[in-house]
This record gives structure tokens, sequence and C-alpha cells, in this order.
């Protein structure tokens, strides 16, 4: 038994965290949240040579990744590219994504069909969908991309809480498309992968809610004395500390079991990403609670975090859902 | 990262598992879950067949009757006694608190004294640490000892120690210097309880077990070298004591609610009154999913807390979140299982299922929110020591 990250892993994530904090400080991931969305050649390629949009990353990479870019709330489409889209994703365009040419994110949800190489009809919910290069289709039992460079008029940007990830949605209408040659049960493995990595991007949001709760607990004054000495503020932030922690544990075990192909692995993942991602929610509304007032405004980051969390909550189904699959897997006889 | 067995683990698996097979009656295994009133004789009996097959005290150094094994093997056979349903070794104060603070503080003539009679279930041990005035701040005890000649003398009150009617020894926390600053009065003694002028009186608990006792000293003669550490470090020897649980606790702990839990779902399965099965209830099905991730979410912070206990000799800070999440834990499980009873919950003679089993354990479990430190305590103690808040007292 061994639940520890490998040096290099661990390497990765100290890395990450640098970049981010010295690459996208909170003003920025503000501002670019705020901005009007499109494809950023420029960070994308910095993501590449950093590797992270390498293909040749594991799954527990992808878990700190995960993590790291929770943490710092990072507005690309990291989420979209490596966490939906990476595992049914050919090899043309694997290689131009690892590059930082392109960017892709996946649409499932909705109807369309396939007449030759060309798609009609809507799906919807489609992340990060205005920010991307490409979008995988599935359409029935096969998969197609759109190039959304030569094709801008089939994006539909929606307006969203989150600002940090948003919707759209994709109408085709006899719109060109390449089929991939890739099998479609690699969907599954889409979906196992989202969920453990929302997990993981979860405990990075419950983690910098955690940090800014302590933060600003340990310093703000009222009659007389720092708040964090009143235990009705002080036990909030433990009882943040205590999800965190939990939810990290299970985070990192659904992610080791995709990675393993465990026979448990889909009853972790519905575990982890039910779990974490109600934690991240309680963690943020927590520690917008001992905030007061401050807590409450647009200017304070906070309610970014409180929106991915609660974007990862929504994502792939609420909590109730996954744990109706992990009751089914436990009350089986 | 990886759960499995190492091979050398696998194979302390599988033979355990030998073992308990030809060792527990064959009808164990599959039996409904009973109140169990516990057996002295019989808890006596199994726990020296499991130190006589070298299972007890597996992480305790191999001079003192330990095996010397890693944690790993304590939390394997932890596991494998929870699904089997074992029954406890009958020293759990001795095993969990009284052996490892006496490991970290005793001389080598006290570790030779008492390890090995602990080990193997002859000698029984209890923790005198509360008292009617001090509870969580254990620091305002007030039982006292004086010294007079090589002999200390106490006299005092302890309360709530639980199994002190079948202890041999007692763990005693005692002030042996009363104008010393509160923390530094204290002093760690090792009392023999069939000395004269121990007197106990049980206390029957919320669910009508007497399991816990007042002690009271009157002039009770200890030896002067029965004692861990020097006077006045009472106070740092009894923090090994809440401390160390923090090394094997989480698997305990872990196993004990997986065991609540496989008990639980086997209820759910069971049709109610009414004809209809639980365990079919979307509702049910939500709140025992529920229960089982909380499980797993126990489970692994042990294993990653143990982790980093193995690579750098000192638990992770995550293993502190152990005692008050699966206490909470079983307080929400053991009231599920209750509420899958309707009325027939209220009965707990003839009647009720598994003769009374959750109505025991429902009650008992309001204990877990106070025993060995309180939800509350343990949230200053996380808020203060590990996310580094300022104290609040
Ligand atoms: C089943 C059971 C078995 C036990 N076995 C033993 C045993 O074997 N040996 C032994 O010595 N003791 C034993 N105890 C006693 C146990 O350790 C104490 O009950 C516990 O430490 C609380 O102390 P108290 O009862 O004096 O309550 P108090 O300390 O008076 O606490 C009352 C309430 O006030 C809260 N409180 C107190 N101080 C603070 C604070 N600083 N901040 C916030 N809240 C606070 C507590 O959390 C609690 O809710 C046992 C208790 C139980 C229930």
């Amino acid at each position: 038994m061994d639940f520890a990250f490998s040096e290099e892993q661990e390497l990765l994530r100290a890395s990450a965290r640098g970049y981010l904090a010295g690459r996208w400080p909170l003003t920025r991931v503000v501002e670019t949240a705020d901005g009007s969305p499109s494809f950023d050649a420029g960070p994308w390629k910095e993501l590449a040579d950093l590797g992270w949009l390498d293909s040749s990353l594991g799954m527990l990479e992808h878990a700190v990744l995960a993590e790291e870019t929770g943490f710092g709330l990072l507005p690309a489409p990291w989420f979209s590219s490596i966490a939906l889209a990476g595992p049914v994703l050919d090899d043309e365009l694997r290689e131009s994504v690892g590059a930082g040419e392109r960017a892709v994110t996946l649409a499932r949800d909705g109807e369309v069909t396939a007449s030759g190489d060309a798609l009609s009809g809507t799906k919807r919910f489609v992340s990060d969908l205005a920010t991307v290069t490409d979008v995988v289709v599935s359409v029935d039992d096969c998969l197609y991309a759109v190039d959304l460079v030569a094709h801008p008029d089939v994006v539909v940007p929606l307006s969203t809480t989150d600002r940090t990830r948003r919707l759209g949605e994709l109408r085709l209408d006899g719109t060109p498309a390449r089929r991939l040659d890739v099998d479609p049960a690699r969907l599954t493995d889409a979906r196992r992968h989202s969920l453990a990595l929302a997990a993981c991007e979860s405990v990075g949001i419950a983690q910098r809610a955690l940090d800014l709760a302590a933060e600003h607990t340990k310093t703000r004054q009222q009659f007389g004395r720092v708040i964090g000495t009143y235990q009705g503020v002080s036990h909030k932030v433990a009882d943040i500390y205590v999800a965190l922690q939990l939810n990290r544990s299970l985070a990192y075990w659904a992610a080791w079991a995709v990675s393993e192909g465990d026979e448990q692995q889909d009853t972790a993942v519905a575990a982890a990403k039910a779990s974490a991602t109600d934690a991240a929610v309680f963690a943020c509304e927590s520690a917008i609670q001992v905030h007061g007032g401050i807590g409450f405004t647009w200017e304070h980051v906070l309610h970014r975090f409180y929106k991915r969390a609660q974007w990862l909550q929504s994502f792939a189904g609420v909590s109730r859902k996954h744990r109706a699959r992990v009751a089914d897997a436990i009350l089986a006889s | 990262m990886d759960f499995r067995d190492t091979p050398e683990e696998a194979a302390f698996r599988a033979e355990l598992r030998a073992w308990l097979a030809s060792n527990l009656p064959s009808d164990w295994v599959d039996r409904a879950p009973h109140v169990g009133r516990f057996d002295v004789d019989e808890a006596r009996a199994w726990s020296k067949r499991l130190y006589d097959a070298g299972y007890v005290g597996l992480t305790w150094p191999k001079e003192y009757g330990g095996g010397g094994a890693p944690h790993t093997h304590q939390g394997i056979y932890l596991e494998e006694t929870a699904r089997i349903g074992a029954p406890d070794h009958i020293g759990g104060i001795g095993l969990g608190m009284a052996g490892p603070t006496i490991i970290a503080w005793g001389s080598e003539e006290q570790k030779k004294r008492y390890l090995a009679p602990l080990l193997s279930g002859e000698e029984v041990w209890c923790q005198g640490f509360s008292e009617p005035g001090s509870g969580s701040d254990l620091a305002g005890a007030r039982t006292r000892a004086e010294l007079d000649g090589d002999e200390w003398v106490v006299n005092g009150q302890k309360v709530w120690s639980s199994w002190a009617h079948i202890a041999d020894w007692c763990i005693l926390v005692v002030r042996s210097d009363p104008d010393a600053e509160k923390h530094r009065g204290l002093s760690f003694l090792l009392v023999d309880m069939h000395s004269p002028g121990v007197e106990l009186r049980p206390l029957k608990q919320i669910t009508g077990d007497p399991e816990f006792n007042e002690i009271f000293f009157t002039d009770v003669r200890v030896p002067r070298e029965s004692m861990l550490g020097q006077p006045g470090e009472g106070w740092n020897v009894a923090m090994t004591t809440l401390l160390h649980e923090r090394g094997t606790l989480g698997f305990a702990l872990t196993a004990a609610l997986e065991r609540q839990i496989n008990n639980l779902i086997r209820l759910a399965r069971l049709p109610g009154v009414d004809g209809h099965v639980p365990a079919e209830d979307p509702v049910v099905r939500d709140e025992i999913a529920q229960a089982w991730i909380d499980l797993q979410a126990l489970r692994f912070t042990n294993y990653r807390s143990l982790t980093t206990l193995a690579k750098t000799g000192v638990p992770g800070p995550e293993g502190s979140v152990a005692k008050l999440h699966w206490s909470e834990t079983n307080q929400r499980v053991t009231k599920l299982a209750l509420s899958l009873q309707g009325l027939a919950s209220q009965l707990d003679g003839d009647g009720a299922i598994w003769d009374g089993f959750w109505q025991y354990q429902q009650l008992r479990s309001r204990g877990n929110t106070i025993e060995a430190g309180t939800s509350e305590i343990l949230r200053n103690i996380i808020a203060e020591r590990v996310v580094g808040l300022p104290r609040s007292r």
C-alpha cells in the first residue's frame, strides 16, 4: 500500500503551482473571464510548452494538473481538451493539441445526424465551445470532428454564471465534419476520466477556499479580537479542512482506479465526483460566510471559485445521480 | 501510488485469513450481528489465542512481545477481523493507550514488566484521566499524589473510566505539585487497581450497560518508580497517550465503520413490517450510498496519512480528521438503521431485530463524539494546530 504521488508528479505539481501563481494572478483570471470568449493561442501554447497537453501524461499527472488548475482557476480550455475530449481524439487531433495548436471540446447532449460527412442538429451545454478550435461530436455510434475556426457560425455562446468555463450551443446545419477513426467505446473512458478529474479539480477549489478563509479569519478583527478566535468561525474553517482532506483522498483514489482500470473504477469515480464537488461547494459557501459582506461582493474572488464549484457539481449528473450508481454497485447482491 | 497489497502484505493477509478460518467457530461468519454482552472469560481466552499466534501488538517492538511489523500489517489485521466479525481483544485501552505510552516513556524495566501481559490479555488496563471537574480540560486534574518515603500517596476521584471494573492497572494523571503552573504540576502514574484504597462505582451508560466507572482513591500507595516520565512531566506523557492514536486508530475506525455499514446493508435487504424492502427505496439507497462514500473517504484518508508516516516517521496532518469524521458518520449510520425499522425500532427485548443490536449501537454512538476528545475539542485542534488560526483561549 502506497498512497503518494511520485517525485516527478510532485515536481509537476510544484511547477504548475508556480506557473499559475506567476502567469495567472487572479486579476488576470478575472480579466479573462470577464472578456469576450475566444480561443487564445498565446497561453494555450504556454501550456503546451509546459507539457500539460502532452498525450504521454498519465491519469495521475492529469489528477495533479486538474487539482492545480482548480486551485488557480485557470480560465483556459484544459479541462475540456484533456479531461473531456482527450480520450476520444484521433492521432491527428492529439498531436495538434499536444503542440498547442488546437484546443478541443466534446459535445454529447443533443441530437445530431450525419449525412455523408455533413452534420446537422444541435448539441447543448458544450463546455468551452467558444474558446476552442475544434469540437468532437458524438453521432449515434460514431465520432466526428468539426473545425470551429473554419465554421465559426455554428457556435452560439451562452451566458453562464461561471465565466471561466462557459457553455455554448452547437448548431450544425449541413456542416462539414471529419469522421474520426476512434472506437466509440472510448466515450466511456472519456466519461470516467472527466468524472475523476472533476473531483480533482474540486479539491483544488476547496483548498483555495480554505486558504482564503484561513487568511481572512487570521487577520480580520471584530469586538477587539481576531475573528478566528471565535469558535463559530474557527469551527467552520476546521470543517472546510475536514471536507477538503476527506475528498482529496476520494479524488486521488478515483484517479488511481481509472489509471489502473481497477474493477471498482466506476464506483470510485461516481463516489468521488458526487462527494468532492459537493465539498467544493460547501467549502466556498463556508468561506463566503466567514468573510462577511466582502465575501458577498462581485469584487472579491470567492464567487469565481464558488461558481466553478457549482459548474462542476452540475456537470455530468448531479451528486444524487452518482450516489444512485454507488448504491447500485453496493446493494447489488 | 498503489493501493494493492505488496507480495509480502498479500502473504500476511492469506496466512491470517487461514488462521481465522480455522480458529473461529464455523458459524461465525454468516451469523447475524447481535448485541453481545461482553463476556470477560471468552474475551480473555480469545486474546490469549491471538497473542500466541502472534497477532497482537503487530507493530510493537519484538523484544517486548510485539511483532515488529509495519503499520500496514496492523491495517490488514483490522480489515480481516472486521470482515469476518471476529471478537475484539480484551485490552482495547491497553493496546491503544497504555501500551504505546509505556513504549514511548517507559524504562527498560517497565517495558519488560508491563507490555507482554498486556498483549496476552492477562492484564487489563484502564484510563484514569477525566475527573468530575476536568474532562476536556485535562490539565485541570485535581487527584493528588504526595510523596511519602518511597511511595506516592494518591487521593482523589476519577470518572467515566471505561472497563475499570475488569482492569488490573490504570494509567493515572495526578497532580503532584499543586504550586506549579497547571500543566507543569501533573505526573503520570501506573497504578495497580487491586491496591488497598481503590474503590469502584459502576456508572450505567445511556445504553443501560455499566461500561464505565467512577474510581475513588483513598490513601492509595504507589511505588515511587511506578511513574512514566519525571514528576511534573505528566502533561507531556498524557499527550503521547492521546496523540498516539493517530498511528493505527484510523485503521481501527475504518474497520469498525465497515462492519457497521455491511450490517446496515444486510438490514436494508430484509423486508420491513409493511413488506417493503428498504433497499429498494431510492431515498434509503441515497443515504446508504452516502454512508459508503464516507467510509471510503475515511479509509483512503487513513492510507494517505500512513503513507506519510512510513516515509517521514510522522503521520500526515490529514489523519487528524479521522476520529471526528468516523464518529459523526457512525452516528448517522446507526440512526439510519433504526429509521428503517419504524416503530419496531422501539423494541429492545423480545421481537427486536437482531436482539436489539441497532438500538444498542445507535445509543452507544452518541458517546463517540464525546469520548477520547469531544468533536468540539477536535475542531479546536484542527483550527489551531493544523490550519493555524489563533487560539480561542
Ligand atoms: C463512552 C465514554 C467512555 C469514556 N471513557 C473514558 C476513560 O476510559 N477514561 C477517561 O479518563 N475518560 C473517559 N471518558 C471521558 C471523556 O474523555 C470526557 O467525557 C470528555 O473528555 C469530555 O469531558 P467532560 O465529560 O468533562 O465534558 P466537558 O469537558 O465539560 O465538555 C462539555 C461540553 O463542552 C464542550 N467544551 C468543553 N471545552 C470546550 C472548549 N474549549 N471549546 C469548545 N467546546 C468545549 C465539550 O465539547 C462538550 O460538548 C469517556 C467518555 C465516554 C462518553
